[in-house]
C-alpha cells in the first residue's frame, strides 16, 4: 500500500478489462456492446502507461496515442452502422441482425 | 499521491461496473465520463501527464459526445429503458459473469504471483513523448492518419440516408400518390 507497483496497476487494468468483456456478453444493445468494447479499449491503454512509466519510458504513452486514435475511428464507424441499423430494423436489439439478409 | 491513485482506480472501478448494468444509456454515459476521468487521475498520478490531457479531451470530450450525439438522433427515451430492463434477465448474464470472473480471477493470480516491481513514479514529458513518437514511430503516425481518413470516409458513407431510386421508365406521374 505505501508505494504503487506495477502489479497493482495491471490488476486494476484486468479488472476494467474484464468488466467491459462482461459488458460485451451480457447486454443485447449495440449501443451498450459499443460503450464496453470503449471500455476495453481504454483498460488496455491503462497497462500500456502503467508498464511505460514502470521502465520510464515514452513507448507506453505512445501506445495510448495509437489507441485512442483507432477508438476514435471505430466509434465513428461503429455509430454509422447502428444508425443504419436502427432505420433499417427500428431496434437496437444484436439479435435483430443475425441473418444476413443483404 | 499513492492515496489518490486508490481512490481513483476504486472510482474508476464501480463507475466502469455501473457503466455496465445501467439500463438507461444517458445514466450509462455518464457514468463513462466519471470512469474516463478516474483513469486520467490515475495517469497524471503515474507519471503521463500528456496523456491524462489527451484522455480527457479525446475520450471523455469527442467520443462520448458523439455518443450522446447519436443517442439525441435515435431518441429512444423511456420505451428503451423498459425493453433494457427486460432483456438484463438474471438468467442472461450469470453464467457469462461466472466464467469471465473466473477467467479474471485467472489472471490476477498470475499478476500476485509474479515479482512486485515498483513504479519509477518520475514523469515522462511531453517532449520526450512527442520526440519518439515523431522519429521512432512515424510511421505509425502515417497509418493513425491513413485510418482516421479510412473512419471519416466510413462513417459518411455508412451514415448516409439511401435514397430510394425509382427507374424512370417505372415513374408514372401518378405514382408519387
Amino acid at each position: 500500500m505505501s508505494e504503487i507497483s506495477l502489479n497493482t496497476g495491471l490488476i486494476i487494468a484486468s479488472i476494467l478489462f474484464f468488466t467491459g468483456f462482461l459488458g460485451v456478453m451480457i447486454r443485447r444493445n449495440i449501443l451498450f456492446m459499443l460503450i464496453s468494447v470503449e471500455i476495453m479499449l481504454n483498460a488496455a491503454g491503462l497497462a500500456f502507461v502503467f508498464a511505460g512509466a514502470r521502465w520510464h519510458a515514452p513507448d507506453g504513452q505512445i501506445m495510448l496515442i495509437f489507441i485512442l486514435t483507432m477508438a476514435a475511428a471505430e466509434v465513428a464507424v461503429g455509430l454509422a452502422l447502428m444508425i443504419q441499423v436502427y432505420q433499417k430494423f427500428k431496434t437496437l436489439d444484436s439479435d435483430a441482425v443475425s441473418n444476413m439478409r443483404g | 499521491m499513492t492515496v489518490f491513485f486508490y481512490i481513483a482506480a476504486l472510482i474508476a472501478i464501480l463507475s466502469t461496473v455501473l457503466v455496465v448494468t445501467r439500463a438507461n444509456v444517458v445514466h450509462a454515459l455518464i457514468y463513462m465520463v466519471i470512469s474516463l476521468l478516474a483513469t486520467a487521475v490515475m495517469f497524471f498520478i503515474v507519471g503521463a501527464p500528456f496523456m491524462a490531457a489527451l484522455e480527457i479531451m479525446i475520450y471523455a470530450g469527442a467520443i462520448m459526445v458523439l455518443f450522446v450525439f447519436v443517442i439525441m438522433m435515435l431518441n429512444l427515451g423511456a420505451k428503451g429503458v423498459e425493453q433494457e430492463k427486460e432483456w438484463l434477465s438474471a438468467s442472461g448474464w450469470i453464467i457469462p459473469a461466472l466464467f469471465s470472473f473466473v477467467l479474471l480471477a485467472e489472471v490476477v493470480y498470475l499478476i500476485v504471483a509474479s515479482p512486485v516491481s515498483p513504479l519509477a513514479g518520475k514523469m515522462v514529458p511531453p517532449k520526450e513523448v512527442g520526440y519518439s513518437l515523431f522519429t521512432t514511430y512515424l510511421l505509425g503516425v502515417e497509418l493513425a492518419a491513413v485510418l482516421l481518413l479510412a473512419g471519416i470516409v466510413g462513417a459518411y458513407h455508412l451514415a448516409r440516408k439511401k435514397k430510394h431510386v425509382v427507374h424512370r421508365f417505372l415513374q408514372s406521374k401518378g405514382a408519387d400518390e
